[in-house]
């Protein structure tokens, strides 16, 4: 594209009005005649079976429906392979009533169908389950020698196993003259977006179904509804035009889906399924962790052996698992290294994917060993990471398609003044505040999944692009309005992105940061083609002034084709489509990464956090008061909602150091503060004024606009960051995260 | 959330009859709480008795004796912004912002914050077992996650505590409740009105079932002038209190003539105790002073595991909540601890 006019350029939200305005209509909003209302009933105990069921109570209340539970369930799809979505990790898919086992706290095991949401609540209290329970272990530390290798699956080329190690760490890392290692337990966290898991299924007839449900993935809820409900996949169309974010926990259908297509699907009727917030702690969550790890220097700074190991939580019945563990030989050189990575399956709903999964928690604690490790050696901490730099993939030895890595440091350092640091901890102080300064590096993949678009050039002379994906508030609309409108030569309002809609050609989920590069590559062929036919078809009008043109020469602008450097030689989209017996010219084609050329490279994003705190010297409360992020993430399509993505993603890592948990009882089995009065996340007084920089970087490899997306990349280095300067500030390691303040007295 | 009857009731006698009628009636001010208990299925009246109504008891008034009456159903948020609050009670407006959000400020009454119930994880889950909601039924959080549980005056069926702020502050002012009920009006002092949980923890205070707060006096006091409410939460707002502690002084130079110190978030109600305070009267004000009436004030104090990080936390946050009372013009509202 010679012409980027709008990529590059800070356009705000197309739907922001909507938005702000209330207008954008969400899963649980949409209306649809004689709706009935489902509410679920989830399990008070934590392990066990359902002996029995009472529902006459339930049945005898005015204006209840139907009670789904165990007992009734119609017989469904059989084999384990059809309840399993895209995302679906190793083992056993969760059937929602498919049994009368209970497989953790909080499973679903009925739904109530009233014709009003309140009745179907209060008909909850009196639904009567006799449970016999069962001894059950849902704490991870208590259960280490559980720990085993995953078991691999359909998902694991996305989430490939730990590499091999290489030479001797254990001989390396105890000849090693300077050493570091730790122990770092994360808590359970639950995703909590602001928009609850809610499905509205309009009932068409026929085995037909509209729905309007809370995804990151319209197809892949659509193949599972149909999958599971033996259903034709074109009577399935899954919406979900606004998604009031997600975080990771919509990578999978979530069981209201399921509950409220069977109660839609036996009732012949229009049903609204919808979670409460507590219910909001009975699926998905990201999981315990417990990480170990030793790294090994030379007298030059140089590092030598790094061991990471780590056991995460999974459930009983699926394999979950994250990339953990390899991040910091993707960043550092080693001869010698040593990887695990194992699960310990507990009582517990399978975990899923929460932002930056796997990264944002291995990376915080590589980051604190290196920071430490930098003391040991007493180098400044970015110092060190200089010294142990590489431009290209360690672990692989492959070349990275591009990393501007050092960009970040530098200008993060820069805007931050780290060369005024004084290394000495607790040397600066404020009143009764110690201030502390910690840096970290962050590293994220950069995700591209083949992607499928519709670019049609309308009656008008517009342009309309069409594709499955979501916009979980990411921006989606606004990027690929962007790119679309520069690959055509028009402006953004002559473009419309249709999306959200398991209709339009295909999208993976949205996650990890893939759909700007995933989408947007399949937007820029599919308008690259739209072009060629255009020309095509503009060469074949009689006197065409284009038919000895050669195709090279022929560009588009300002809704005109043009020959160029000649701007007397033009047809207008309207005259195109005039002489195209005034019918619409549409294309659809797959785009996707070239994976022959991708293969000889690794691929990342990357960033560098520094962070200023105040901690109380008597009291040990934290305040953070400054944070940078510098970003290398390829090209960034619009400034402004990518500067937006990276500081959402910076409070979410502050949020991850300081904030979230979900409390577990042991005892009890299950989580006990499954609301957001106590399960904390940061509040506007927690959050200081914050910068984002993002680093030129130029990628001629990854994808043809260059885009490795940015969402995760910001949160990664903070909770590192975040440690460190506690450190600075105090003298103390504290690995465990949330970091509570009482650690510091 | 059951169904129920609801009823607008505009003097203070015909609430108090509508709600006498039916053994499971509740008040409705603020609903800031009981609407949040309803939901969890924590609590189910059959009648509700809507007191907003009432206008006799939405006003602030200066007493005779130079104190000043907060009518039951005075907004939190219109308490602390009240110029006379401002003025002779600074340490009340301090506490009470230090409380909640502003939008539930703006709801809650003054009559509510005194009944709101405690926010321990297990009394909110009608699925496990709770003395304080289910007599006799036992309590998780004595082994459990109890890192936000009393450390002071419990007992061994309850380790809940008051979360209230504005109470802490209340205790401090010595404020007197005056309570209605069929029988007529009755006054308790404030050290009186929450109480332990022995063994009845169910019972939060001493007001009667049949009873309605109408007003809390402040009485007449020279603690405007060295104060500060300290609270001390996991993140720096919207987060019941650690520790907090409420401490006004009566000084003459650098000698004190009276002292409050008053916890908040350990206890099942707001703790004081009046030998610290005793000890601190004609002394200096120093923090090794403060150390000692702080040591004083936790005597006894027990941890349960988790929480029991609050008894040096505590100690530290009184000795801090001294030194800054009496300097209160250096601290901006909102500000973390500073001096």
């Amino acid at each position: 594209m010679e012409n980027k006019l709008l990529v590059g350029k800070p356009v705000s939200r197309l739907e922001g009005f909507e938005k702000v305005t209330g207008n954008a209509k969400y899963a649980a909003e949409y209306a649809a005649p004689d709706l009935l209302y489902g509410y679920v009933v989830n399990s008070t105990i934590t392990k066990g079976k359902i002996l029995s069921v009472d529902v006459s109570a339930v049945l005898e209340l005015a204006g209840v429906v139907k009670v789904f539970t165990h007992e009734n369930r119609p017989g469904l799809a059989w084999f384990d392979l059809q309840y399993a979505d895209m995302d679906a990790p190793p083992g056993t898919v969760f059937k929602p009533l498919s049994d009368n086992k209970i497989r953790y706290n909080g499973q679903p095991i009925a739904l109530i169908v009233a014709e009003d949401f309140e009745t179907a609540r209060y008909a909850s209290t009196l639904l009567k389950f006799v449970f016999e329970e069962e001894p059950f272990d849902t704490l991870l530390t208590q259960n280490l020698e559980k720990a085993r290798n995953p078991k691999k699956g359909m998902s694991t080329p996305l989430k490939p196993p730990p590499p091999k190690p290489k030479g001797d760490f254990e001989k390396a890392y105890k000849n090693a003259p300077f050493q570091a290692s730790g122990d770092f337990l994360h808590a359970t966290e639950h995703h909590n977006p602001m928009e609850l898991y809610a499905t509205t299924t309009v009932y068409e007839g026929e085995g037909k179904l509209t729905i309007y449900d809370k995804t990151q993935g319209t197809i892949n809820n659509q193949l599972y509804v149909a999958n599971v409900f033996g259903l034709k996949y074109k009577n399935v169309r899954v919406l979900a035009p606004y998604v009031g974010g997600a975080f990771g926990s919509g990578l999978r259908p979530q069981y209201q889906l399921f509950l409220c297509v069977l109660a839609a699907l036996e009732l012949k009727r229009n049903v609204r399924v919808v979670l409460e917030r507590k219910q909001m702690f009975s699926f998905g969550h990201r999981p315990q962790v417990v990480q170990s790890l030793r790294f090994g220097a030379n007298t030059e700074g140089k590092i030598t052996a790094m061991n990471h190991s780590a056991v995460g939580e999974t459930s009983k019945y699926e394999d979950y698992n994250e990339i953990l563990v390899p991040w910091s030989h993707k960043l550092y050189p080693a001869a010698n290294t040593l990887f695990e990575y194992k699960l310990a399956p507990l009582d517990l709903a399978t975990p899923i994917d929460m932002r930056a999964p796997g990264g944002v928690s291995g990376m915080h604690a590589i980051e604190c060993i290196m920071d430490e490790l930098a003391y040991k050696l007493n180098i400044d901490p970015l110092e060190f990471r200089l010294r142990n730099y590489s431009d290209i993939d360690p672990s692989t030895q492959k070349p990275f398609t591009s990393k501007e890595l050092r960009q970040c440091y530098e200008k993060g350092a820069e805007k931050f003044g780290w060369n005024l640091r004084n290394p000495k901890p607790a040397s600066t102080i404020r009143g009764n505040k110690l201030v502390g300064w910690g840096m970290a590096t962050g590293i994220w993949d950069a995700y591209q999944f083949p992607a499928r678009a519709e670019a049609i050039l309308t009656k008008e002379g517009k342009l309309e692009i069409h594709n499955a994906t979501t916009d979980i508030g990411t921006g989606t609309l606004t990027v690929m309005t962007q790119i679309a409108a520069d690959e055509m030569g028009l402006s953004l309002d002559e473009v419309s992105f249709y999306y959200g809609d398991s209709k339009k050609p295909f999208s993976m989920f949205q996650g990890g940061s893939a759909i700007t590069a995933s989408t947007g590559a399949a937007i820029v062929v599919a308008v690259k083609e739209l072009k060629k036919k255009i020309i095509k078809k503009i060469k074949d009008i009689p006197d065409s002034p284009f038919k000895e043109i050669p195709e090279e020469e022929i560009v588009f602008r300002n809704g005109m084709v043009h020959q160029i450097n000649q701007p007397n030689v033009f047809i207008s989209f309207n005259e195109i489509i005039r002489a195209n017996k005034n019918k619409v010219i549409k294309v659809t084609k797959l785009g996707g990464p070239d994976l022959i050329k991708i293969r000889k490279f690794s691929k990342a994003t990357h960033s560098a956090s520094f962070v200023e705190l105040e901690i109380d010297k008597d009291l040990g409360t934290i305040s953070v008061t400054r944070a940078i992020t510098a970003v290398a993430a390829g090209k960034i399509i619009n400034p402004k909602t990518a500067k937006s993505q990276i500081l959402g993603s910076m409070i979410w890592g502050i949020s991850k150091a300081l904030h979230e948990e979900t409390l577990l009882d042991q005892h009890l089995g299950k989580y006990m503060n499954a609301n957001l009065g106590e399960y904390h996340i940061p509040v506007h007084a927690d959050i200081p004024q914050m910068e984002v920089i993002f680093a030129e970087e130029r990628d001629s490899v990854i994808n043809e606009l260059g885009i490795k997306g940015v969402g995760e990349i910001g949160m990664t280095a903070i909770p590192a960051a975040v440690a460190n300067a506690i450190f600075h500030a105090t003298g103390k390691r504290i690995n465990d995260l949330p970091i509570h303040f009482e650690k510091l007295l | 959330m059951n169904n129920f009857q609801y009823k607008k009731e505009i003097t203070v006698t015909t609430a108090l009859e509508a709600v006498n009628s039916n053994e499971n009636a509740a008040f409705i001010a603020g609903g800031t709480n009981i609407i949040d208990l309803w939901k969890y299925n924590i609590t189910n009246p059959e009648l509700l008795v809507d007191i907003n109504g009432i206008d006799e008891l939405r006003t602030i008034q200066e007493l005779e004796d130079g104190g000043v009456r907060l009518g039951a159903l005075v907004k939190n948020a219109a308490t602390a912004y009240h110029p006379v609050i401002e003025k002779k009670y600074p340490l009340l407006s301090k506490a009470i912002l230090a409380g909640a959000s502003a939008q539930i400020r703006n709801m809650a009454t003054d009559g509510g914050n005194l009944l709101q119930r405690t926010r321990c994880y297990y009394f909110y889950d009608p699925d496990v077992p709770c003395n304080k909601r289910v007599p006799g039924s036992g309590c998780p959080a004595l082994n459990g996650r109890n890192r936000m549980h009393a450390i002071l005056g419990n007992s061994e069926h309850c380790i809940a505590v008051f979360p209230s702020d504005m109470c802490v502050a209340l205790a401090a002012l010595e404020a007197v409740v005056n309570v209605m009920g069929p029988n007529g009006s009755r006054s308790i002092p404030f050290a009186e009105f929450h109480r332990l949980p022995g063994d009845m923890p169910h019972l939060d205070n001493t007001l009667q079932q049949d009873e309605m707060i109408t007003s809390i006096d402040l009485p007449s006091n020279h603690l405007y002038k060295h104060y500060t409410y300290l609270k001390l939460r996991d993140r720096h707002s919207y987060a019941f209190a650690l520790v907090s502690v409420a401490a006004a002084f009566e000084m003459d130079g650098n000698e004190i003539k009276k002292a409050r110190i008053a916890l908040g978030g350990v206890a099942h109600k707001p703790w004081r105790n009046t030998e610290a305070e005793e000890f601190l009267k004609g002394k200096t004000a120093t923090a090794d002073n403060f150390l000692i009436a702080a040591e004083n004030v936790l005597f006894g104090a027990q941890g349960r595991g988790e929480n029991d990080f609050k008894i040096p936390l505590a100690r530290r946050a009184i000795v801090r909540a001294c030194m800054m009372a009496l300097n209160p013009e250096t601290q901006r509202p909102g500000a973390g601890p500073s001096l």
